[in-house]
């Protein structure tokens, strides 16, 4: 053996220190800096924005956090201005949710039996969810533009002085922005149901042709019940982030023409930072959405545990 | 051979710390200066080299882009911090950084040295001055900008247009100096057939966009945002509803896709031969007259503002001045001093319009080199006699928030009447004015 080669067997002092360490300790040792990071950067602000939303604070104000109980929840409540920004939102949410699960499914069905150059197209449909959202906040925008863009041409408005200003107008600007989130997230859908159509065992529809039942038959007694936990947490996820929509809008309409777009997340960062700097009042409404994602979750989960159960 | 090693290393350690002593002896040797992320601020960094140059202090220009520009001073000023020696502030931060304290009162340095004789009354006021007519200064008026007009010299020049405008308007074709006559123009040279539109307007929700673009009509309708310690009337004054139909009317006659523009868009429109003429910061007009940039660079004419229907003429105030922050060192504090003095001379001042920096300087404003310097010079300079500014008390950016969204929504959107739209932000105004004490319930 020559000297300087590992040695196959550990050495008489090797298993002595192994067992100053006990298997406990070191568990422990990988759990807490985890822990720790996790309270640090996670449960410690958390908490923190929940005691600020009982205060005026502003972060720029240079003045201690006064207490002021549930004034800015009880400001919020009574504000028909922000009411309208969480329906607009619920309508966002609602359209463009519905729209990508309708799309990527039918995606995923098309693409699941696998054809020459299928994986080559599966990759290209997922290309738009793995851009960053501003930065196809800001190409859309200059394809929606009515003079130069490429949206209108394509739905056969050539016409720049007639086509329409999908941004600029309060009637198209959320459906705007619900086609470039649709664009963007209907992929994600897809291949959340792809994974979940490959999974179903060809055992099941081959008894069903035995049986003669119709593809339709197949689809709704077969495919639909055997995707939809997947298709669910698709909808789960979408439905979360679509409450939370703010980078594409912020990329499209900053909020507007007035408050066509100002979903609730662009009030948030609107009353946080953009000079008004309400930091208390901004985390009294962060806390609002957050109880309403978590009721909404809270509904789809019980759902799809339904749906597991049979 | 381990005592080596430690004499050696406590022998680094001692020679590490005398040369620290002896730079500390020598006193600032390096000054930072925050701005925004443009042009400007490079030329501040040339200038800053040449006091370099001349004193051995290095001034440090520090870039932030616009979107991110007052959140990062914000945030310095809360930690009462002291990573910037001084800022090139807005000048809408002014009130509440005196307020809270995070600008060194001036005004006995500025007064003392006469550098506040040195620059024009306007750009003194609402870059340094805080309260307004309290004669207390806080920034030295370094960036001097002011909303201009830049139009298409080949259009208005052309015979046939020429002919065809004053037959159709009774006037010749030329840059205009009322309101009216802009909107004449723009309405004359919108033909979407070519693909070319009569003007190009503020219309940017997110920050201050549209009020910076509808203010220059608002104040030359003889509208304000505040008179007499009244919001209400005079916001939503009939004067201002006007003003509010005038700029929709101007609106109609933008390029399409311009629906949430400001300076970058308005200068991209031009450039792009799409607008006949746009509203701009000065500040961003010398893209406009380099021909690698602008293909329309040799037939790129600019004017100022013009006048509202009853003879009033404003501008938006765009630009900076220079504050030294209160929570740096004593010595720090002087040393930036000493920076501003120098920087106020009128020689260096020539300097700074030379490389670019729009002075605010009175003798280098008037000379006629600088006048002539660039194709828009004149127009700045005149500009800089009338222009006036939103509100700068610390709720600034509460007022904003309901400006835009009222005057985008109507503008843009189409939303309600102009009517509507004023009265909105006027009820708002006045909310956060009374909440914050400013005016009485």
């Amino acid at each position: 053996m020559l000297k300087n080669q590992a040695a196959p067997y550990p050495t008489s002092s090797q298993p002595q220190r192994r067992r100053q360490i006990s298997d406990r300790t070191l568990s422990q040792l990988f759990i807490w800096p985890t822990l720790i990071l996790l309270i640090a950067i996670n449960i410690v602000p958390l908490f923190y924005s929940l005691f600020l939303s009982f205060t005026n604070f502003s972060a720029i104000a240079n003045k201690p956090a006064e207490f002021v109980g549930f004034a800015n929840f009880t400001r919020i409540f009574n504000d028909e201005d922000i009411w309208g920004y969480f329906a607009l939102t619920g309508r966002y949410a609602l359209i463009s949710v519905g729209l990508q699960t309708v799309i990527g499914f039918g995606l995923a069905l098309l693409l699941r039996k696998k054809f020459r150059g299928s994986g080559i197209l599966t990759t290209l449909i997922l290309i738009p969810m793995m851009l960053s959202p501003v930065v196809v906040g800001l190409f859309w925008k200059l394809m929606f533009n009515p003079s130069y863009g490429i949206f209108n041409y394509l739905i056969g408005l050539t016409n720049p002085a007639t086509a329409p200003d999908w941004l600029a107008n309060s009637q198209t600007a959320l459906w705007a922005v619900i086609i470039v989130d649709v664009w963007m997230w209907s992929p994600f859908v897809m291949l959340l149901c792809l994974s979940g159509l490959s999974a179903i065992p060809d055992y099941l529809y081959e008894a069903a042709a035995i049986d003669r039942a119709s593809p339709w038959f197949q689809f709704w007694r077969i495919t639909l019940p055997q995707v939809a936990p997947l298709l669910l947490i698709a909808v789960l996820f979408r439905t979360i982030e679509a409450f939370k929509a703010f980078d594409l809008v912020m990329g499209l309409t900053g909020g507007g023409p007035g408050d066509a777009t100002q979903m609730i997340s662009v009030e948030i960062y609107s009353q946080a930072f953009l000079g008004q700097f309400r930091t208390g009042r901004a985390s009294a409404l962060a806390y609002v959405v957050l109880v309403i994602i978590i009721a909404v979750s809270n509904v789809y989960i019980r759902t799809l545990n339904k749906v597991r159960e049979g | 051979m381990k005592q080596t090693r430690v004499f050696t290393l406590l022998a680094i350690l001692c020679l590490l710390v005398s040369v620290n002593l002896v730079g500390a002896q020598d006193g600032i040797t390096e000054l930072t200066i925050l701005w925004a992320e443009w042009d400007p601020a490079n030329y501040l960094q040339q200038i800053g080299n040449e006091y370099e140059a001349e004193t051995g202090i290095k001034v440090n220009v520090i870039q932030e882009p616009w979107g991110s520009f007052y959140d990062r001073m914000a945030v310095e000023w809360a930690a009462q911090g002291d990573a910037y020696d001084m800022v090139v502030g807005d000048s809408q931060w002014i009130g509440q950084a005196v307020e809270q304290g995070h600008y060194l009162d001036l005004t006995d340095f500025m007064v003392s040295n006469g550098i506040d004789k040195t620059v024009t009354p306007a750009t003194l006021q609402y870059y340094g001055e805080y309260p307004a007519g309290s004669g207390k200064y806080y920034a030295y008026p370094t960036e001097g900008d002011a909303v201009g007009w830049a139009y298409r010299k080949d259009l208005f020049e052309d015979p046939q247009n020429m002919a065809d405008f004053e037959a159709k308007y009774g006037y010749p074709l030329a840059p205009p100096e009322t309101w009216a006559q802009l909107r004449d123009i723009a309405e004359f040279l919108t033909r979407p057939d070519e693909g070319i539109y009569g003007v190009g307007v503020y219309t940017q929700k997110d920050y201050d966009g549209m009020v910076m673009g509808f203010q220059n009509v608002f104040f030359s309708w003889g509208a304000d945002w505040f008179r007499d310690g009244q919001v209400l009337g005079v916001v939503n004054s009939p004067e201002a509803v006007e003003a509010l139909e005038f700029y929709k009317g101007l609106y109609q006659f933008a390029p399409p896709g311009t629906g949430n523009a400001f300076f970058a868009e308005m200068n991209d429109v031009f450039i792009s031969g799409q607008a006949a003429m746009i509203m701009n910061y000065f500040a961003f007009f010398p893209a406009l007259i380099n021909p690698g940039v602008n293909p329309y660079a040799e037939v790129t004419g600019f004017f100022p503002g013009p006048k509202g229907p009853n003879g009033d003429q404003f501008v938006s105030l765009g630009g900076q001045g220079l504050s030294v922050i209160s929570y740096i060192s004593p010595e720090r504090q002087e040393a930036s001093k000493e920076f501003i003095k120098w920087f106020a001379q009128e020689e260096v001042q020539k300097r700074w319009a030379a490389v670019g920096g729009y002075t605010c300087n009175i003798n280098v404003l008037e000379s006629e080199e600088f006048l002539t310097n660039t194709p828009y010079n004149a127009a700045f300079a005149d500009s800089m006699t009338f222009v006036k500014d939103f509100w700068n008390i610390p709720q600034f950016g509460e007022l904003l928030e309901p400006a835009q969204t009222y005057l985008t929504g109507y503008v843009v959107g189409g939303e309600g009447t102009a009517q509507e739209a004023m009265d909105n932000i006027a009820e708002a105004h006045q909310e956060i004015l009374v909440d914050a004490g400013v005016i009485d319930g």
